[in-house]
């Protein structure tokens, strides 16, 4: 373990205190995207998921696959796939306010019927 | 014991993230929600800068920080009133929610403190990324470059564009 | 003979077009069908009687039983199968006249009697299926067979006697009837099933023939002391006395007079009562030769029902009720005929005196019920009290009502003489207490007949607030062709036609016999005659002086109560309310548990559809992490 450990340390940090962390972020958007009643606000907590992931995939390139760089492209692309939805999510989520002055998610349930 | 600089600065760091994420998800107003967001975002970008991706740390601000939430923060002052609190969560809610988290972290953590993750090659990991190096392999087309998903990346960027406009047009 | 068939075609053909467009014609044109229906098949019966008695049917000296047709309808093992075909032999042919004439009877008086009743076309209807189901059972080749048409006749009296069904005391008797009797089949399938495992047959021909196995080589197995073919002849008795009202199984006879009269002359007179003597006499090699001690029990059994439902008759003040223990006592006089009676020649004197006195009783009771109808329906009443003097207004119905209960009471030259005497004689020389017994009976019926003769038609002179009047031709006409009959079949030479065994034998007036039967029956008469011709007090006084046995008379014994009370606190109470109970609460309850639990479980599912978004969410959530925790950890 101490052998590894040397090896995985960059500067003393251990890969396990930024997975670790990333773990954190995730599930307290995991949280929020449960509890949260205003839409807005869930969508908020997605984006930490989502950037919790961004981080775990930098981690591991940066400290599992040295030499390439998948890791690093694929959180690039990842930032710019989730703008682009959070776009469309906001433009819907305004168009459902224009027509039901309301955004909580309780209220949601007209298409049941 | 040493304690070198970028530990301190990761310690800072994640202290940031841990509590700014909490507040984001359990604050009563919509708009300090954002506000935490973007602190949590600078955080990350932050992260990135440590792990020696300057260009990752610099899209991060620009996107995110700087496009995402002003977005949000537009759509909720669209939505609703600047001072507006939410109502406050039911114990049912929140042990709904607390269950399932708790239950992820149970799941996660010591799959991830367990297990030994061996390094594959060992190389010197402290250099940077010449920007010359990701610019080419962004749109190089040999193996293991990426010409294709950046093509896809932007006609879905033009079927978003198209997409928001016909949702959000005024009928 | 193979016009045979066509006697069973018409009825149940008539039946299905009366049943099922019969409310779409006029009354007047259900009614003429069934009796045209009825006409042809009783032209056809006399047709096959004179071809069977006079031409074909004797083979040497002996009738033969004839089988024109046999039909393979079920095979259970290589030996024991169900036909359903046509046995013509004496017994069966002469059945068929009976029926077919009397029902014929019924028909031609229906169409005025039962004239406005709502329903008419249905009654048609019923009548032919009671004649189908009746004639059917006459010509069985097979016990099974005779079992099948045995319901059915149960099923069309049923319909019968509840035809009046809104009223609740027509209902009550209806199913009485259906119950008594289908308990009493009960022990007439058992007897089947015993006897056919046994013998493995069913055929008639094959079990009765008098050199066939089962005579020659009596089955030896026993059941607790008793043998097993007596064990199933027993059985099979009991079904026979159910439909046959014997002791204790004739309370449903008196309640059948609630149906209409006509039906009451047809089903409970002349036919579907005679059944269990039919029967017997079927059975009868068996009876003789295999289980003769069954055989006493059987005429002992018929001697105190015989006696039992005379001195009930005696009391009855309602006519038709009257009627019925009079039925219920001649046909225990069959019974107890069969029972006493030997195999063969002068031996089988019983046996024909039996099959006689069906014949002429047919006739002159199914006259005494459609003389009684017409009083009814001239008075509207069934009380004898509403009644008296009816002579000068009913004269038809007067005479040939007399002409009847001379009959009955066995005085000649009418047919009842005849074949009473010819009872008498097999009881006397068989057993001297059943003589005693049945000598008794016959002073008994003399008596009950004429006192209800004179109750009706002279007595007191009653005032009618509108005139009686006799029914028209359609009502008479039967009367005085029956009557007629009653005349005239004291001398049919029964004993050259039907007999124990096919041949004929020589009958000779007993003088010691005949003289005291008439005896008593004109002593009988004068009893009556004294109480009743003219208004007087000497029944209140005799009823007086005999205090608590009328009483007992009257209510019929008490029978009905003891069954009521058998069934209501014991049956009910004890058997069916417990067995009730559980089947409500365990049985239901347990389907009813698994219905509520589905539901439940159902409502629990239905939950997760709820259109709620966080818990879509969460469930989500939690199936990520749950599957994650399996794949990992499993």
């Amino acid at each position: 373990m101490q052998e590894n450990d040397k090896k995985l340390r960059i500067m003393n940090i251990p890969m396990q205190y930024f997975l670790v962390l990333s773990t954190f972020m995730f599930f307290a958007g995991i949280y929020g995207f449960i509890t949260r009643r205003n839409m807005l606000a869930i969508l908020i907590s997605l984006e930490l998921v989502v950037n919790a992931v961004d981080i775990n995939f930098v981690v591991f390139n940066r400290y599992l696959y040295p030499g390439s760089m998948e890791g690093f492209f694929f959180t690039l692309f990842s930032i710019g796939i989730t703008a682009a939805e959070s776009a469309i999510a906001i433009a819907i989520i305004i168009n459902i306010y224009r027509n039901l002055h309301n955004i909580e998610v309780r209220n949601m349930n007209k298409m049941k019927h | 014991m040493e304690i070198a600089a970028n530990e301190i600065v990761f310690y800072v760091l994640s202290v940031v993230i841990v509590v700014f994420s909490i507040l984001t998800v359990t604050t009563r107003r919509i708009l300090r929600a954002a506000t935490y967001l973007l602190f949590v975002l600078i955080g990350t970008a932050g992260l990135y800068l440590l792990l020696n991706y300057h260009f990752l740390a610099v899209v991060q601000i620009m996107v995110y920080a700087g496009g995402i939430v002003v977005l949000f923060i537009f759509s909720i002052l669209l939505t609703s009133h600047a001072g507006d609190k939410a109502e406050p969560l039911r114990l049912k809610d929140r042990l709904l929610g607390l269950s399932a988290a708790l239950a992820g972290v149970a799941l996660v953590l010591p799959v991830i403190l367990m297990n030994t993750f061996g390094p594959t090659t060992p190389v010197a990991a402290d250099e940077q990324i010449d920007m010359t190096v990701i610019g080419s392999a962004l749109m190089g087309a040999g193996k293991y470059q990426y010409i294709l998903p950046f093509e896809a990346i932007s006609i879905l960027l033009l079927a978003c564009i198209v997409g928001g406009i016909l949702i959000a047009r005024k009928r | 003979m193979s016009l045979s068939i066509i006697i069973l075609l018409i009825p149940i053909f008539m039946f299905l077009l009366l049943g099922l467009s019969g409310h779409k014609m006029k009354p007047q044109v259900a009614g003429i069908l069934g009796t045209l229906g009825l006409a042809t098949m009783a032209v056809l019966s006399y047709f096959i009687a004179f071809r069977y008695f006079f031409v074909e049917g004797k083979v040497g000296e002996v009738y033969l039983k004839l089988i024109p047709y046999n039909m393979k309808w079920i095979q259970f093992t290589e030996f024991l199968r169900i036909d359903l075909g046509i046995l013509l032999d004496p017994i069966s042919v002469m059945m068929l006249v009976v029926i077919t004439t009397v029902s014929l009877m019924v028909h031609i008086y229906s169409m005025e009697y039962m004239k406005g009743e709502k329903g008419f076309h249905r009654y048609y209807a019923l009548l032919s299926l009671f004649s189908f189901s009746m004639l059917g059972l006459v010509v069985a080749t097979n016990i099974f067979q005779m079992y099948i048409f045995w319901e059915l006749v149960g099923v069309s009296s049923y319909s019968l006697i509840g035809f009046y069904y809104t009223k609740p005391s027509a209902i009550a008797a209806s199913k009485k009837a259906f119950i008594v009797t289908r308990f009493a089949d009960l022990g007439f399938l058992v007897g089947i099933l015993l006897l056919s495992y046994y013998t493995k047959t069913f055929d008639f021909s094959a079990l009765t023939d008098p050199n066939g196995s089962l005579i020659t080589q009596p089955v030896t197995a026993t059941f607790l002391g008793a043998g097993v073919i007596s064990w199933a002849m027993s059985l099979i008795f009991i079904g026979g006395a159910g439909k046959s009202a014997m002791l204790p199984l004739h309370i449903w006879l008196p309640d059948a007079m609630e149906g209409p009269t006509p039906v009451s002359a047809l089903i409970h007179a002349a036919t579907m009562v005679v059944a269990g003597v039919f029967l017997v006499a079927r059975l009868f090699p068996v009876y003789v030769f295999v289980t003769p001690a069954v055989l006493n029990g059987i005429a002992y059994v018929g001697a105190a029902t015989s006696l039992f439902a005379a001195i009930i008759a005696c009391t009855q003040t309602d006519i038709k009720r009257v009627l019925a223990f009079s039925t219920i006592s001649q046909i225990a006089y069959m019974i107890v005929s069969l029972g006493v009676s030997g195999y063969g020649g002068h031996e089988g004197l019983g046996y024909m005196a039996s099959m006689f006195h069906l014949f002429t009783h047919a006739f002159f009771k199914a006259l005494l019920f459609l003389g009684a109808g017409a009083v009814i329906h001239a008075v509207h009443s069934n009380e004898m009290k509403d009644m008296g003097g009816l002579r000068k207004y009913l004269p038809i119905t007067n005479r040939t009502f007399f002409i009847a209960c001379l009959a009955i009471a066995g005085i000649p030259p009418f047919s009842g003489f005849f074949s009473k005497d010819e009872i008498l004689v097999a009881a006397f020389h068989k057993d001297i207490v059943l003589f005693a017994c049945q000598y008794l009976v016959a002073g008994l019926t003399a008596f009950y007949m004429f006192r209800l003769y004179y109750s009706i038609f002279w007595g007191k002179d009653t005032h009618y607030h509108h005139a009686p009047h006799e029914g028209g031709m359609s009502m008479s006409l039967p009367l005085i062709f029956l009557a007629a009959l009653t005349c005239v079949t004291g001398f049919v030479p029964f004993a050259e036609l039907i007999t124990s065994d096919g041949k004929a034998f020589e009958i000779h007036t007993e003088w010691i016999v005949a003289i005291p039967s008439v005896l008593v029956g004109v002593v009988g008469i004068a009893v009556a005659t004294l109480m009743y011709k003219k208004e007087t007090a000497m029944p209140d006084k005799v009823t007086a002086s005999v205090g608590g046995f009328y009483k007992a008379a009257y209510n019929k014994f008490y029978f009905d109560e003891i069954y009521m009370f058998v069934t209501k606190q014991i049956i009910f109470k004890r058997i069916s309310t417990p067995i009730a109970w559980f089947d409500r609460h365990i049985v239901d309850g347990f389907m009813d548990l698994q219905a509520n639990m589905s539901q439940n479980a159902s409502s629990k599912i239905k939950g997760l559809q709820s259109g709620n978004l966080k818990q879509y969410n969460w469930v989500f959530v939690m199936g990520a992490i749950i599957i994650a925790a399996l794949v990992l950890f499993v």
